[in-house]
């Protein structure tokens, strides 16, 4: 499909259909257009919307009309001599209600690269999406695969349109390409950056606690998992808004490798028995 | 948010055949963080009288000394044991005392009859208007998930060996879909003649 519009083949005059299908696709244009251009969303119905949208988000009163996305969250990624490590928990919580305890939080946008969800859920699923098909498309008109760094900057960019609007998004952007390994932060504040180590979301505090304390260039591919994944354990246990499984993918120069999916509570009994056996062994 | 659910916490209790249960999770949190994973709610009143206080930490604490207070002089005065109902009436009283500034509590009373071993169970709002159903009570963050569980899984004059399945089932099940309780579970349950303390092994995140 995609492939068809970029060559210009037009495939409803190309079959001859009736004239009148025209009006259809006209409405379409005019009621949807995010339907043919996705970066193009409806704007509310009143001017100048990234001014006034936060008027309407109190009431009369002056108190705060609190809509419940699904936020809270941990997210990390690190980069090292292996390549780049990504970790996340998989809850989603509108509010103090656990909606979903098994959320898929790293999106594969294609072979060599990847995305963290932190922040709307909605908002993120949308636009690495929307991020997935121009990364493609930038594949097919340039014959190469995207850098990291322009992939990143696609997203920065169309978020960035929306800023102040209520866009709530915090990512990670890793890959591998000519440069080697790749991780950028990116949100939608407009903040992008490349960096080391990253964690995003509420949890993160916690996780940064433990990442920090164990990283170093030189990891192991192991010791890399594992500091990724307890990590976000410690994460889980101390935020209320961060549990379920802990999934582990690697980018490494071949590709992106899915490395596990563990459960929050076996993880949290396995690292209690290791800490009774290594007590034992200290008296 | 609600000052009810700023450190989280959710308690259940359960009439069965000649018994009761009393059951509550053992989180202590400051909003998102949690602090502890071993702060107790529920509290002995009596040889067969339980008392849970689900709500603000602060005033669990506070609650459950003034009525051990007034449960000692009237246990002075009286030379008796008290009846759970009694006991219910004296925690009403207490809360409704506070009505223009309460507590931030909403109490949940489970015990035996100090004459006849009857069953009971009773909980309350934060200012103290009673609620005695013949089956369960629930309290806390998470009543909707809890009271589903309860409804469904509920069924009367259970042996105290299925009493605590139930009651173990409904509080753990519930807490998974709160992101606020939970991190372990305790199980109290209340036989004529012995009181059997279980902890049970529950997510912790």
């Amino acid at each position: 499909m995609a492939l068809a519009e970029v060559c210009g083949v037009n495939s409803y005059l190309d079959f001859n259909l009736p004239r009148n299908n025209d009006n259809f696709q006209g409405e379409i244009e005019a009621y949807s257009k995010n339907f043919s251009n996705n970066l193009n969303l409806a704007m509310p119905p009143f001017a100048n919307p990234a001014e006034n949208l936060s008027r309407f988000s109190t009431d009369e009163n002056g108190r705060k009309l609190k809509i419940n996305f699904d936020h809270g969250t941990t997210t990390l990624g690190f980069r090292y001599k292996g390549g780049v490590v990504l970790a996340v928990d998989s809850r989603a919580t509108g509010g103090q209600f656990i909606g979903s305890q098994s959320m898929k939080k790293i999106v594969e946008i294609n072979d060599y690269l990847l995305g963290t969800l932190a922040g709307g859920a909605a908002d993120c699923v949308y636009w690495d999406r929307v991020l997935a098909k121009q990364c493609r498309m930038y594949e097919l008109r340039n014959r190469e695969r995207i850098s990291v760094a322009a992939a990143s900057k696609l997203m920065s960019n169309m978020v960035y349109n929306y800023k102040g609007m209520g866009l709530s998004m915090g990512m990670m952007i890793a890959g591998w390409d000519k440069r080697g390994p790749g991780l950028y932060y990116v949100d939608s504040e407009g903040t992008r950056t490349a960096g080391q180590v990253f964690s995003v979301g509420s949890g993160s505090v916690y996780a940064f606690g433990v990442l920090d304390s164990g990283y170093h260039w030189d990891l192991t591919d192991e010791e890399a998992y594992e500091l990724g994944r307890r990590s976000i354990y410690h994460a889980t246990h101390r935020d209320a808004y961060s549990g379920g499984i802990i999934r582990v993918y690697h980018m490494k120069s071949t590709g992106w490798v899915h490395i596990s999916d563990e459960d929050c509570k076996d993880l949290h009994y396995k690292y209690q028995e290791d800490k009774e056996k290594l007590r034992n062994v200290r008296q | 948010m609600s000052i009810l659910a700023y450190n989280g916490g959710a308690i259940i209790a359960m009439k069965g055949k000649n018994c009761v249960a009393i059951a509550a999770d053992r989180r202590f949190g400051v909003q998102a963080q949690t602090i502890s994973c071993d702060f107790d709610k529920i509290f002995e009143m009596g040889p067969h009288l339980y008392l849970g206080l689900p709500g603000l930490a602060t005033d669990t604490i506070t609650v459950m000394e003034r009525l051990r207070f007034r449960l000692n002089l009237y246990e002075l005065k009286e030379d008796r044991k008290i009846h759970p109902k009694t006991f219910s009436s004296m925690i009403s009283n207490l809360l409704y005392e506070k009505r223009f500034g309460p507590y931030f509590v909403e109490p949940i009373v489970a015990g035996l009859d100090p004459v006849t071993f009857e069953p009971f169970v009773c909980n309350m709002d934060l200012i103290g208007c009673p609620n005695e159903p013949e089956d369960f009570v629930v309290g806390g963050t998470c009543t909707e998930q809890l009271y589903g569980m309860c409804e469904v899984l509920y069924e009367p004059n259970l042996e105290p060996d299925d009493l605590f399945e139930t009651v173990s089932q409904a509080l753990v099940n519930a807490c998974d879909r709160d992101a606020i309780s939970g991190w372990g579970a305790i199980v109290y349950i209340i036989e004529k003649d012995k009181v059997t303390i279980r902890h049970l092994k529950t997510r912790m995140d």
